[in-house]
């Protein structure tokens, strides 16, 4: 019995740890609809700059506090950089592209931070107030958990305050409900988005500068920190403060009993509770379903036929294509390998998010199962490759259409983490089935058949493939089916009034959505001899997420160029410098800048402009 | 035009980047691919990358090897397996490297051991610990230089039986290195000692730790001694819940990895005393050789070396001494020349195993202990890789032939 109270607390002091994280980012995405996904790096600035001033601070507790409270205005004052700079400019871009725009700058803040603070761990030397304990029930229970499990929720209780008894709140409120009206009725929401963001960084950093006392500041903490902030928002209620702390209790309290009975659940326990939540309550515990946006939804561009230029621009590149493994030297032909699939990869995310209108935060699963469906056919059936390319997309498209059955019920970025919390538990499996599949040592020796052992062969199989399978994706699009599929998108109620089954369609182009996907696992299987963990990682949906939103989600030909140019750069730039992932970032950014609509989508417009007029 | 490449040359005046220059035997310098996680795990590839840097220097300035200097072309992986592949291929292909070396973590070391097989082109693995490399799936052009898994967890357990404690429960990162050090851990220690009991275990995720929760857990378990395989981040949220907890207090502790200095420099003045640990005693340290790569290192980058520089600078001599015994860097004659071949570490003498193509360097087995605020190892011997590897019969029954 003593045990669980201790547990308990403990469970508690975990939970107040995850609030001040998740509350700084549901309190930006409520208002400003902003998928921040820079709140890691601004946790884990807040980290570094904390340690920086706490070890030149007196070690007295009122001067940690004021080092915290310093800590936390630097980081607000950060998150207005970033929000003037950066995140203004592109609230009227297409929905997600903040979530590229960020990811640009996660990229920028990890070499910003190696370089300014080094690669060794900072621990902070705990005074001896940090160190004592209180002896609760016979157990010690350290003095810092106590104090954590007060901040939680007092910051709870001042961010209510805020919201309901000032001006500023009563604004905010408004604007999180009902954004337009807001506007309507006078107010700057320029200043009221920015005030906001200041506010979500703040609570950022001074997550990160509490999380000293029990840790370090280190280079991994940001990305290890916004996947489980996001799982809290989503299970809590977007946008909801008061859900997001009832999901952190839910989840610390969950891991520090789960731990105990059973010890290898941590790798899936946040994501199991996520499915389930969500599953069960598709708005999250405390969130509201989404207001019916007004007007802006069923703006998008329609989807024409490419014109005659866009077609010859397109056979020309097919040529040019076909024809480069007579020119291109091994490695050149490698990353051009690795481009079609990405191609096929990003074309096959598109088919759900741009016509249909389901973003994915999880899209690697597929392409993940794809791999190893691939992997396993060829070592344990000892099939031969042809058969693994078939076995390949079967079996990703089958996992689709399972998850998938849950999937389409739910929307917005409820339904993107949901897919994430899937792919979260297909790569816990793959990574703890060590017997089956090798764990994160993965399976090695999938190398293609004699026949296609050439370079040159498989390229020339692999662009066959692709090719075949991004036309077909598009010529799908095209049909009666991509027709009802951006009928269900664009307003699900007038298609179920002409009588489309708005969820059977949408769960279809889910499945093909996987099964392309799975394709372009099976391939990448090949082409790299073995088959990892890492394909189904959280940084393989990413890429796949950038590289649409980087081509633009609203043409068809955009995830084909993003994909060219974010597996090209990135390529590039691992081979030219030290410091790829400050320029790849800086340069998301600027692309981002420059092509609101992406890179293909702001071509289009300039090219219809320059027609029309 | 050509790519503009990161080459790292490193002559006797130091770093200079070269054009591409025709090629001929003798003349030009042998070509060392290196690939590793250097933005990934930056807190152990930065200081082995200076490592290997200053072997470079100090191969060059002594000659070079076979008449010839040497120089590394290295490349980031970004901690991801299929671009450590690709790149492995544009190191062979286009930047016609001699051979191939590096890797941190082990999947990344796994995949391009099997390309290196794939392709029959050397490869000499530093860091990457796992057992497969060298065992399961070990073959004729694989080397790795560290002491694995089994290596770390056998040099441990002559003291872990000398506690003689009866309970123990282990903390182990949830991924192949942890469950492979815990495996082996048991499995020696109830050979050595009968009756042992494991009465618990927690396999917190990587980087992820709950470290309260952990702790607690561990505790209820009313454990004689723990087994910890935690590093980084994780250790030092472990050993600061633990301390406060007072989970260490009266329990033995045996920690692997924990005395390099990477991982035990963070733990600053909370370093628990007395733990059982693998390590580089970087400070007190007295023989000759040791000393002086110190003191080169010290004079190089004004920092003390840590456990990743030496395996940096070993990597070098290890396969300058490979080249110098098979005569050539052909790759069929490096594969018969490298098993046997004796090469100079900081730790002193070590030789590629012809058995398993596994290097015998060896490691620090010590005592934690604190000294003006700062963590070190007390009480520590070398122990040569030879001494904590497996018997020959068994070795080969897991190498296939």
């Amino acid at each position: 019995m003593d045990f669980v109270l201790v547990q308990l607390l403990t469970g508690l002091a975990a939970a107040s740890s995850l609030f001040l994280v998740a509350s700084g980012l549901t309190v930006i995405f409520g208002v400003t609809r902003v998928v921040n996904f820079s709140h890691g790096s601004l946790y884990m600035l807040g980290a570094y700059i904390g340690w920086s001033l706490l070890t030149r601070l007196p070690r007295e507790p009122e001067w940690f506090a004021l080092g915290v409270v310093a800590t936390a205005l630097a980081t607000g004052g950060i998150g207005v950089l970033l929000e003037t700079t950066l995140l203004r400019r592109i609230y009227r871009a297409p929905e997600l592209l903040q979530l590229l725009a960020t990811f640009g700058v996660v990229l920028m803040v990890q070499d910003i931070v190696l370089k300014l603070w080094g690669p060794a761990d900072l621990s902070l030397p705990r005074p001896r107030w940090l160190r004592s304990f209180v002896v609760i029930a016979g157990e010690r229970v350290p003095f810092f958990d106590l104090v954590l499990i007060g901040i939680g929720p007092l910051v709870l209780l001042a961010l209510w305050l805020l919201f309901t008894r000032t001006r500023w709140g009563t604004l905010v409120r408004a604007a999180t409900q009902d954004r337009d009206m807001v506007a309507a009725l006078g107010v700057d929401q320029r200043l009221l988005f920015t005030s906001v963001f200041a506010l979500g960084a703040a609570l950022a950093g001074m997550g990160g500068a509490l999380a000293l006392p029990d840790g370090s500041a280190n280079l991994q903490m940001d990305l290890t920190v916004i996947t489980d902030a996001f799982v809290v928002v989503v299970v809590g209620g977007l946008g909801s403060v008061a859900g997001a702390y009832l999901a952190s209790l839910l989840i610390a309290l969950l891991q520090a009993f789960g731990i105990v009975l059973l010890p290898k659940i941590t790798l899936v326990l946040v994501f199991a509770v996520m499915a389930v939540v969500l599953v069960l309550r598709p708005n999250g515990l405390l969130g509201r379903p989404p207001a019916e946006a007004r007007g802006e939804a069923h703006v998008l561009a329609l989807i024409r036929p490419a014109s005659r230029a866009l077609r010859l621009l397109g056979a020309a590149a097919l040529v040019a294509a076909l024809l480069a493994p007579l020119l291109a030297g091994p490695f050149l032909l490698s990353v051009l390998t690795e481009m079609l699939v990405a191609v096929l990869f990003a074309a096959s995310l598109h088919f759900m998010m741009g016509p249909g209108g389901m973003a994915s935060f999880g899209h690697a699963a597929w392409f993940g199962l794809g791999a190893y469906g691939a992997a396993f056919a060829a070592k344990f059936l000892l099939l031969p490759m042809p058969a693994g390319l078939v076995a390949a997309p079967l079996a990703a498209g089958a996992a689709a259409a399972l998850f998938g059955w849950f999937v389409v019920r739910l929307s917005g970025v409820y339904l993107a983490m949901l897919t994430l919390a899937f792919a979260q538990i297909v790569w816990a499996a793959m990574f703890q089935s060590v017997e089956i599949t090798g764990g994160d040592n993965g399976i090695l020796g999938v190398w293609p058949a004699a026949w296609a052992a050439d370079p040159r062969v498989f390229y020339w199989l692999t662009l066959a493939l692709c090719v075949a399978g991004t036309l077909l994706l598009r010529r799908m699009l095209y049909a009666p089916f991509g027709y009802a599929l951006r009928a269900a998108r664009d307003s699900a109620l007038r298609a179920e009034a002409v009588g489309l089954d708005t969820t059977r369609i949408r769960l279809a182009a889910f499945t093909l959505a996987g099964t392309a996907a799975g394709l372009a696992g099976g391939l990448s299987a090949y082409s790299n001899g073995s088959v990892f963990p890492t394909y189904i990682s959280i940084g393989r949906s990413v890429d796949a997420l950038v590289m649409v939103l980087l081509g633009g989600v609203q043409t068809i030909a955009g995830p084909v160029v993003g994909a060219l140019a974010y597996t090209g750069l990135f390529d590039a730039l691992l081979l030219v410098t030290d410091l790829w992932r400050l320029v790849l970032g800086a340069a998301i950014v600027v692309l981002v800048l420059a092509f609101p609509q992406g890179i293909a989508g702001t071509v289009q417009r300039l090219w219809l402009r320059g027609r029309e007029a | 035009m050509r790519i503009s490449r990161r080459t790292l040359i490193a002559g006797t005046a130091g770093m200079l980047a070269a054009p591409a220059i025709v090629r001929a035997q003798g003349s030009t310098p042998i070509r060392i691919g290196e690939i590793n996680s250097y933005t990934a795990i930056p807190a152990f590839t930065v200081p082995y990358r200076m490592g290997w840097q200053l072997a470079v220097e100090q191969v060059n300035a002594a000659g070079g090897v076979l008449g010839r200097k040497i120089e590394v072309i290295s490349r980031d992986d970004a901690g991801r397996p299929p671009d450590a592949i690709r790149l492995a291929g544009e190191l062979l292909n286009d930047q016609k490297v001699d051979l191939l070396s590096g890797t941190f973590l082990s999947n990344v070391g796994l995949a391009i051991s099997d390309f290196a097989k794939q392709n029959r082109k050397l490869f000499v693995a530093g860091e990457p610990l796992s057992d497969a490399l060298v065992w399961e799936n070990g073959h004729r052009y694989a080397f790795r230089l560290r002491p694995s898994t089994y290596m770390q967890a056998a040099m441990l357990v002559d003291d872990a039986a000398k506690l003689n404690a009866k309970r123990w429960v282990t903390v182990s990162p949830n991924y192949e290195y942890g469950q492979s050090v815990v495996k082996w851990f048991k499995q020696l220690l109830a050979a050595k000692q009968p009756g042992v009991e494991f009465v618990g275990e927690q396999w917190p995720a990587l980087g992820k730790i709950d470290a309260g929760a952990t702790v607690a857990a561990l505790a209820q378990a009313k454990p004689d001694a723990i087994l910890n395989a935690t590093f980084g981040p994780d250790l030092t949220n472990f050993v600061r819940q633990g301390n406060t907890r007072g989970l260490f207090e009266g329990r033995g502790v045996v920690s692997v990895l924990t005395g390099e200095p990477e991982y035990l420099e963070p733990l600053g003045d909370e370093t628990p005393e007395g733990w059982i640990v693998t390590g580089y005693p970087v400070d007190s340290v007295t023989d000759p050789t040791n000393k002086a790569f110190i003191e080169a290192y010290k004079a190089k980058f004004n920092e003390l070396p840590k456990m990743g520089s030496v395996v940096g600078h070993a990597l070098i001599t290890s396969i300058v001494a490979g080249i110098a015994k098979s005569g050539s860097v052909d790759t069929e004659k490096m594969a018969d020349g490298f098993p046997g071949a004796t090469f100079d570490t900081p730790f002193g003498k070590a030789n590629w195993r012809a058995l398993d193509h596994q290097g015998t360097l060896g490691t620090y087995v010590g005592k934690t202990a604190l000294k003006g605020g700062k963590g070190t190892m007390v009480d520590w011997r070398y122990v040569d890789g030879t001494d904590a590897l497996p018997p020959d019969d068994v070795v080969r029954k897991m190498r296939p032939a």
